[in-house]
C-alpha cells in the first residue's frame, strides 16, 4: 500500500477492486487512498450480521467469480468516477467463511469535497450489491443454511442486508 | 447445434452437482442456454432474476451464443 510520502500517485486499475479471503485491514486501505488533493474521505464496512430474515446466523460464506468481479467492479469506479469525479477509489471484498462482525466489503473514496467523497461511495457500494457475481450462503445456529437472495430473497427484492453498515466521512476543507 | 462449455455457480453449482460441463445444445442465444440447462441449474425463476456472463464478459440473455463459447449462469446475486 502506498504510504503518505507518496504524492499524486497515480491512480493504478490493478488496486481499485480486491476480491480476498484474507481478513479485510480497514486502516492500511484508508492509508493506501491518501492523497494531498483530497480533502475528504468516505468509506463504507459492510459487517456479518448474526441474524437475517427472523433466523439466527451463525457465520456467512461468501463466494465470487473472481475475473467478473473485478472487470465489472471496475466498471462501477469507472461510473462513479463520471458522475461523482472523486481522487481515488477503491474497494475489497470479502470471499470464504466469515465470523459475527467481520467486515465482509470495505468500500473508501476519496474527493476534493464531501459530497463527491459520499455519493460516489454510496453509487459504488448500492451497485456492487445489484451487479457482482457474489454469492452469499447463511449457516444458522440452528445447523440448517440457505443461500441468501436465490429463489425466496429474489421474489420480494428489496434490501437483503445481512449485516450492518457502518459509515463515516472526515471533511478537513470546504 | 453448439457445443457450449457452461459453468454453474453457488446454487445452481450445488444442484448440478458440477461446476462446468461441456453440452451440446440447440441454442441461439444465452436464455436458450438457461432454459436448455433449467434441469441441470435447476431454478425455477425467470431468468431475468439471475445473470448471465459469456467468455468471462457480462452478457444479456438475448446475447448471441457461438460455437465454442463458454456460458456462465449466475443465481442471483448477494453480494456486501
Amino acid at each position: 500500500m502506498a504510504t503518505r510520502s507518496c504524492c499524486f500517485r497515480p491512480l493504478q486499475v490493478a488496486e481499485l477492486v480486491t476480491i480476498t479471503s484474507e481478513p479485510i485491514d480497514t486502516a492500511v486501505l484508508r492509508e493506501g487512498l491518501f492523497d494531498p488533493t483530497a480533502g475528504g474521505y468516505s468509506a463504507f464496512e459492510g459487517w456479518v450480521r448474526n441474524h437475517n430474515d427472523g433466523r439466527e446466523v451463525e457465520r456467512l460464506e461468501y463466494e465470487a467469480y473472481e475475473p467478473v468481479a473485478v472487470s465489472e467492479g471496475e466498471k462501477i469506479i469507472a461510473e462513479a468516477n463520471e458522475l461523482f469525479p472523486f481522487v481515488r477509489a477503491s474497494f475489497v471484498h470479502r470471499v470464504g467463511l466469515l465470523e459475527i462482525g467481520e467486515c465482509a466489503v470495505w468500500v473508501g473514496v476519496v474527493a476534493r469535497h464531501r459530497d463527491e467523497a459520499f455519493r460516489a461511495c454510496r453509487y459504488i457500494i448500492d451497485e456492487l450489491k445489484l451487479r457482482l457475481p457474489i454469492w452469499k450462503k447463511e449457516h444458522y445456529v440452528d445447523g440448517d443454511s440457505d443461500w441468501v437472495n436465490c429463489e425466496r430473497c429474489s421474489r420480494s427484492s428489496g434490501e437483503s442486508m445481512s449485516k450492518a453498515a457502518a459509515s463515516h466521512a472526515t471533511d478537513s476543507t470546504r | 447445434m453448439k457445443t457450449v462449455t457452461v459453468r454453474y455457480f453457488a446454487l445452481f453449482r450445488e444442484n448440478a452437482g458440477v461446476g462446468e460441463e461441456t453440452l451440446t445444445l440447440d441454442v441461439a442465444n444465452a436464455a436458450d442456454v438457461f432454459a436448455k440447462t433449467r434441469d441441470r441449474h435447476g431454478s425455477h425463476e425467470p431468468a431475468g432474476h439471475c445473470k448471465v456472463a459469456i467468455n468471462d464478459e457480462m452478457a444479456d440473455w438475448q446475447s448471441p451464443v457461438n460455437d465454442g463459447d463458454t456460458v456462465l449462469l449466475f443465481p442471483p446475486v448477494a453480494g456486501g
